[in-house]
């Protein structure tokens, strides 16, 4: 071939071949924490126990452990005793398969299982402050353990279905989480660095919202950025997200409770 | 039933001067914020902050909605005698919250 | 106008207030202005002049969240009854109102420095006002760019 013809197919195949490098995973050792892309004074924020405003909730989620509920009057504490020694890397393997239930569930749905099969009490609401102080809690007691969630064959097929909404394009803006977290992340949208999004801080409170919010609202803001229809709290499409999340962050340190902008 | 998190060093000598650290659980709201149909919410802030010392004024803050969510302040007094140190934030519609630390200064 | 066009104007002006109903949380309600500003330290400082220096107000120049922005600001004083600061004022020109906050201390503080966080509604200036207990007043401003999150939350 002579011409325009080769120069052409060069341009084409280095555009293809830039565009293998860009999709895809990244690589394990290059991850990195949202915390790592924030400012210096909110990175100070998180990193003092007393300054921090998320650990307010996980000292009322102490609370709150030790406190009877439900028809059986039972405290989680009566059956799991000191949270800070028995709830050491729970977290950090959630979401976890309910054999019950037959599908993986978040940390916030097995805290409302264990209240209605061991407390006899209604479930506390998603995004609650009950909830979320509870989940910060448990969640707490994971910090700087590596997130480490089972993938057999029971959850393998969640975890696929979290793997395919996390790379299939959607809403009416028509993107993939993974174009900007996997393929941009670093980069500025808008003013704010686009983080890798590893589920590492939740519960986290994120400035924007001036209070502790779970990973399934941090998934639904995002749902609502793309201008997709957000799935309802608890539905399994977010659980199977969260799982993928946690998947391809796993190894990697929770650092509950994280603040993020 | 606030929730705060409030930080003085157990003991100090006399004289020195020590840092304390206040975190309370409230989200100020402004009374800028509107709903989604358009109405205001009203404004609901701590509007007082006062440290004592064994029943002593060492330090007070005015607060406005610009402070903001869950208040947080750091600041110092002098290490004067052993006892305690009371926090008191009052604010819109009757919020009142204390916290107590002790200190042993010799 | 016949009926059809007004059925028409009226079902675009239904649907577009039906759009403003569902619509996002007011993000920029009213805003103070420097004068407004002016008069708030005004209020404070009295016919007393103000020199600028002596305080030192410290926040990042950028912030990631203009809901919780850091701020310590501190004035070098000995702190003993015969010389130290009373107060420390806070002001912002562009927020909904002026004032942030007044700090009171006394020779018991120690150091005049305190640390905390503010709201600041959007790119602009911070000024605080030391007053001192000999009557004098002094200033210091800093600006702050202000960055709101990328994808706001619609409920």
């Amino acid at each position: 071939m002579s011409g325009r013809a080769p120069r052409l197919l060069t341009a084409l195949s280095v555009i293809v071949l830039a565009g293998a490098t860009y999709a895809g995973e990244i690589p394990l050792a290059e991850r990195r924490s949202g915390y790592d892309f924030m400012s210096r004074e909110t990175r100070a924020m998180q990193d003092d126990d007393t300054a921090n405003p998320g650990m307010l909730g996980v000292l009322e989620g102490g609370a709150l452990w030790a406190r009877k509920a439900g028809a059986a009057g039972r405290a989680c504490a009566d059956c799991h005793g000191d949270g800070r020694a028995s709830m050491k890397g729970v977290a950090a393997r959630y979401p976890a398969f309910d054999a019950a239930l037959k599908r993986p569930v978040n940390l916030e749905q097995r805290i409302n299982v264990c209240r209605a099969d061991r407390q006899q009490a209604p479930p506390l609401a998603y995004e609650s402050r009950e909830l979320l102080a509870l989940t910060a809690f448990v969640a707490r007691q994971s910090r700087g353990l590596p997130i480490d969630v089972a993938v057999d064959a029971r959850t393998q097929p969640f975890l696929d279905n979290g793997r395919a909404a996390f790379y299939r394009r959607q809403g009416q803006l028509n993107l993939a989480c993974s174009q900007c977290h996997d393929d941009h992340w670093g980069r500025k949208l808008a003013g704010n660095t686009i983080p890798q999004a590893h589920p590492t801080g939740y519960p986290v409170y994120r400035l924007e919202w001036q209070s502790l919010g779970s990973l399934e609202r941090r998934l639904r803001n995002c749902l609502v950025g793309i201008r997709a229809e957000p799935y309802e709290y608890g539905a399994p499409e977010l659980v199977e997200l969260e799982l993928f999340l946690m998947w391809r962050a796993r190894g990697m340190a929770i650092e509950t409770a994280g603040v993020r902008p | 039933m606030a929730n705060a998190l409030v930080n003085v060093p157990a003991r100090a000598r006399r004289g020195e001067i020590i840092e304390i650290k206040t975190l309370i659980s409230h989200p100020m709201e402004t009374g800028y914020r509107r709903t989604q149909l358009g109405a205001r919410v009203p404004r609901d802030i701590i509007r007082l902050f006062v440290c004592t010392y064994n029943g002593t004024e060492v330090f007070r803050a005015e607060l406005h909605p610009a402070i903001a969510a869950n208040p947080f302040f750091v600041f110092s007094t002098v290490a004067t005698e052993s006892g305690s140190l009371a926090f008191q934030w009052t604010g819109d519609n009757g919020f009142s919250a204390t916290e107590t630390a002790p200190i042993t200064v010799e | 106008m016949d009926d059809h066009e007004t059925s028409r104007r009226t079902f675009l002006q239904a649907a577009a207030a039906g759009l403003g109903l569902g619509a996002v949380i007011t993000v920029a309600p009213a805003q103070a202005t420097p004068k407004e500003m002016e008069d708030a330290v005004r209020k404070v400082v009295g016919q007393a002049s103000v020199s600028k220096g002596r305080v030192k107000l410290e926040l990042p120049p950028l912030s990631e969240n203009g809901n919780t922005v850091p701020l310590t600001v501190s004035v070098e004083s000995p702190m003993t009854p015969a010389d130290h600061v009373r107060a420390i004022h806070v002001f912002t020109e562009l927020n909904p109102q002026p004032d942030v906050v007044s700090f009171r201390f006394g020779p018991r503080a120690g150091h005049a420095r305190v640390s905390t966080r503010i709201r600041l509604a959007n790119t602009q200036t911070v000024t605080a006002i030391g007053e001192l207990s000999d009557g004098s007043f002094w200033s210091a401003s800093a600006a702050v760019v202000v960055t709101l999150a990328a994808c706001l939350e619609d409920a």
